[in-house]
């Protein structure tokens, strides 16, 4: 298929951004968006121009590192899949589509498509985590836990860490993200213990990195490859405002 | 030099020896450790557990990777479980059974008192991970769920869903992330190690690159920690993520540190097959999959009809036919070499002819379907993504594809390098898993080593070091190291030819799979190593790398990661070449049995090959572990 190609080229942070096109004429359905993209550095690079820059390691779904905007949509039109379990058969001959970097002023451009989210990180790093120590832990047995607890703490597990929740989101607000973590540690026993101290200390750390707030448009469960639910952050919400009432 | 390794195996039964070694391992009192720094490359369930254990001791723990997030370590994907002797369904299972099926599933090929510390300290893991708050599969009483996977006979894998890699490391992530929250782990994410320092012969810093401003540092500590995962990627189609590298290893190689079994690598045999050329990796499907589903190519050669049409007389369910014990669960091996007889013989099926079927008809009968979405649904979902077609109605395509590598940096019972001071943990090292590795064992070593293992044996090792002061970065040794990095760099830059890198690593990868993949030959091997020697020539004179050093640039990250790889897909060849027996993954066709089977040669062959870097690629010098069995008497490997 002939695919043309609008895509966000930035040098850095620094630097601002432009919009570059490009045509492929051999695009195959069966390739992933991804190896379509692989199939244009290799021609820029041959050409001696600059390959498009985009982050990306697994390209099976799970590490959470690739992710774009496809046409507007956080991993383009496929519903609950990742950029790189997007396949070209998702398209037509002769499409145009547009790519450009997860935009959110915590996203910081790196480069083209490329984006530092280690915002994330602080995120989880500020509370998001049992605490216990190597080697401290008691027989796993002796803390049962119902079938569907832990399949409803998977639910929540399961967040890939894309960032997709927070470009899809009209306000860049990151409680998908973080209310899938709290939900899934204050499901269990394990995490309960710390629920109070931990809610407070992630949504805290969550508008410390420039995140917007959730108006409840729920856009970003409807780009999250997870299916992450938004019920999720209603849970968040309630447990931020028990501890404050309670502490 | 036979034998000049010291492998520091603890004296007494094999069941007193970890005890017996932390009983006697040197202690660093707490007052002490916050003087000591240490360095951990990687962040995978190796390195993030093993930074967050030295943290929480109180060392002063560097902790690096190549993603923008620890969290990102190929660890995540890993799919289908983690193996531990609990003995919860009372199926006879116990450390020693766990200990004997690894050792024999490895072909007789892996250290003993090594493979018996793991099987030993799985029980923990499972309590760790659960105290962390990994979301395990329960039964409906509340207590943990197992299954069983290739090459054994109980049930001893834990699992969250698909996705136990992902869960695991989460857990491991967020112990490191809570660390970093104390100021005990500094986190250096997006940092390339390119080189390894020594001073006086001890492993003593790193050159990293800073992926995101180009710039080149240096980080001193008291000892370093290797745990970069496996280099299956070299094949370049491969389960492995884009990103999965020899580079840490093989550098720290050259700098004098002996790379073991580096030819044995384990090819799944539960992949989707190749599509087209552009192809960028193949998707593991869980291995899981093979405890309900049936594998059989169709028994004419020239078949033409759909699965579905072909009737039950005319379908060779050829593991099944082999192998009656063990049947669809034979191990990966066993399970891949017999595909890629049949796909050789011209009985692969879909359009490239190169994939065998794995049918859950039957399954389905017999559970229905609703059992079926709850044990296997992400999975079918998942090959629907990627094929487009509907596992529920017509039998999935598999073949085989590179997955892990056994063999890794040569360590002792410390898991230390030849290099006193480096440590290499996880799959980066060679010697849990002999010439083949069973389902969910990985997962489990690399936790073990981090969590379980390092606290003991690197503190052991830094009892010695605190005398020693902080490494000072401006010594000469890093002076040269940082210049070598940058003229490396620079020279890729220069070359200006009409090859990128990628293109170089797929001609390299699919002549290492055909003539050093699932099975070699003393012709085939001898092959290759003229062609990785031309094409290492190529690529010194036809490289094309753009932009420049001081940027971000992935072109010229691959360019390096693709020199190293080049370099080790020799030492492969030679080592493969070099082991005149089948053991394992190793299948050398001069070597086999009347019915084909693997034929391993204990009198002439039992030792682990630590190879050691001399002068150039071409010229390594072998030395050898020779492998005693205490406990087992090892045995003609059947699984029939
Ligand atoms: C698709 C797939 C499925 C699997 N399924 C299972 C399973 O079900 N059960 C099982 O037991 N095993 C499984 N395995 C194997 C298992 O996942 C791995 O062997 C294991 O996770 C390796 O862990 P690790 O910590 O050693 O390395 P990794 O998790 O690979 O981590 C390597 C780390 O090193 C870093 N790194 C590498 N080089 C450098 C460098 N030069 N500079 C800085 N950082 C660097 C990376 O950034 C990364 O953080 C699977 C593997 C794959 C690929
Ligand atoms: S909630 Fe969904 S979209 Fe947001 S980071 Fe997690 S997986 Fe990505």
């Amino acid at each position: 298929m002939k695919i043309h190609l609008k895509i966000w080229r930035q040098k850095d942070s620094h630097s601002k951004g432009e919009i570059k096109e490009y045509t492929l004429d051999d695009v195959h359905q069966e390739m992933s968006f991804l190896e379509m993209l692989d199939t244009l550095n290799i021609k820029l690079v041959k050409k001696g121009e600059r390959p498009v820059e985009f982050d990306h390691d697994c390209r099976e779904g799970i590490c959470g590192q690739c992710g774009v905007m496809i046409n507007g949509i956080a991993h383009g039109p496929l519903k609950n899949t990742t950029t790189c379990q997007l396949h070209m058969r998702s398209f037509k001959d002769g499409d145009t589509i547009y790519v450009e970097p997860f935009k959110a002023t915590a996203f910081p451009v790196v480069r083209d498509l490329k984006i530092n989210r280690s915002s994330l990180d602080h995120i989880i790093t500020s509370g998001g985590y049992v605490s216990v120590d190597t080697g401290q832990a008691p027989e796993a047995n002796t803390i049962p836990i119902a079938n569907e607890i832990a399949e409803a703490a998977f639910d929540s597990a399961a967040c890939i860490g894309c960032g997709a929740c927070v470009a899809s989101c009209k306000n860049s607000s990151a409680a998908l993200f973080t209310s899938a973590k709290i939900t899934q540690l204050e499901l269990l026993p394990q995490g309960q213990k710390e629920t109070r101290k931990r809610v407070v200390a992630m949504v805290n750390q969550m508008e410390e990195e420039s995140f917007g707030h959730c108006t409840n448009t729920e856009a970003c469960q409807v780009e999250c490859p997870e299916d992450i639910s938004v019920l999720n952050i209603a849970r968040m919400n309630y447990e931020y405002n028990k501890s404050k009432i309670l502490n | 030099m036979e034998n000049s390794l010291n492998t520091k195996i603890p004296e007494g039964p094999l069941s007193e020896k970890w005890n017996t070694y932390k009983k006697k391992a040197k202690l660093v009192s707490p007052n002490n450790r916050k003087k000591l720094e240490v360095i951990v490359v990687g962040t995978g369930l190796a390195g993030a557990s093993a930074a967050a254990s030295l943290a929480e001791m109180g060392y002063n723990v560097k902790s690096f990777c190549f993603q923008d997030s620890p969290r990102r370590a190929h660890s995540v994907a890993a799919q289908g479980g983690v193996n531990a002797a609990k003995n919860y369904k009372n199926d006879g299972d116990s450390v020693y059974r766990m200990f004997y099926d690894t050792l024999k599933g490895g072909d007789f090929r892996s250290r003993e008192a090594n493979t018996y510390r793991l099987a030993e300290c799985s029980a923990n893991l499972i309590d760790q991970a659960t105290a962390q708050g990994v979301p395990f599969a329960r039964e409906y009483s509340g207590y943990l769920r197992n299954r069983s996977f290739g090459g054994v006979q109980v049930s001893r894998t834990f699992y969250a869903r698909g996705q136990t890699g992902q869960q695991l490391l989460l857990g491991s992530y967020q112990a490191l992330m809570r660390q970093v929250n104390t100021g005990k782990v500094s986190l250096y994410a997006r940092h390339e190690m390119l080189d390894l320092v020594l001073i006086e012969g001890k492993a003593k810093g790193i050159i990293a690159r800073n992926l995101d401003t180009g710039n080149v540092e240096r980080h001193g500590a008291h000892a370093v920690v290797l745990a970069t995962g496996g280099f299956g990627k070299i094949y370049y189609l491969s389960t492995l993520a884009m990103g999965c590298n020899v580079s840490a290893i093989w550098r720290a190689h050259k700098k004098g540190a002996f790379m073991a079994n580096p030819s044995w690598t384990q090819i799944h045999p539960t992949c989707l097959p190749q599509s087209g050329e552009y192809q960028s990796k193949l998707t593991l499907m869980s291995e899981s999959l093979r405890n309900d589903g049936r594998i059989w190519v169709p028994k004419d050669k020239n078949e033409t009809r759909k699965a579905n049409d072909i009737p039950e007389d005319e379908r060779d369910y050829y593991l099944e036919r082999k192998y009656p014990a063990f049947g669809n669960l034979a191990p990966r091996d066993i399970a891949s070499r017999s595909a890629k007889e049949q796909i050789d013989e011209g009985k692969g099926v879909g359009e490239l002819k190169n994939a065998v079927y794995l049918d859950f008809s039957r399954a389905l009968q017999e559970y229905g379907k609703d059992v079926i979405v709850e044990r296997y649904g992400n999975l079918f979902s998942m090959y629907k993504k990627i094929t487009d077609i509907d596992a529920y109605l017509e039998p999935m395509k598999i073949s085989p594809a590179a997955h892990f590598s056994m063999g890794g940096l040569w360590v002792d019972y410390e898991l230390m390098t030849t290099i006193p001071g480096l440590f290499a943990i996880g799959e980066a090292n060679f010697s849990d898993h002999g010439a083949n590795r069973l389902g969910a064992n990985s997962l489990l070593q690399a936790c073990v080593d981090g969590y379980f293992v390092l606290p003991y044996t690197l503190q052991n090792f830094l009892a010695d070091e605190i005398k020693n002061p902080k490494t000072d970065i401006n010594h000469p040794e890093f002076d040269k190291a940082e210049e070598a990095v940058k003229k490396q760099m620079e020279g890729f830059l220069a070359t200006k030819g009409n090859k990128t890198a990628e293109e170089f690593h797929k001609v390299l990868g699919s002549e290492l799979y055909d003539k050093c993949g699932l099975s070699r030959s003393k012709e085939g091997l001898e092959k290759a190593i003229e062609s990785i020697r031309q094409l290492r020539k190529e690529f010194k004179e036809n490289l094309i790398v753009p932009g420049d050093a001081s940027e971000v640039n992935s072109e010229l990250e691959k360019a390096g990661r693709v020199a190293d790889y080049m370099e080790i897909a020799e030492l492969m060849c030679v080592d493969a070449l070099q082991r005149e027996e089948s053991c394992g993954a190793h299948f050398r066709i001069e070597y086999q049995t009347e019915e084909g089977e693997a034929k391993r040669d204990d009198a002439h062959f039992c030792y682990s090959s630590a190879w050691e870097w001399h002068k150039d690629p071409s010229t390594p010098i072998l030395n050898k572990e020779n492998l005693t069995f205490e406990t087992v008497t090892p045995s003609v490997r059947s699984y029939k």
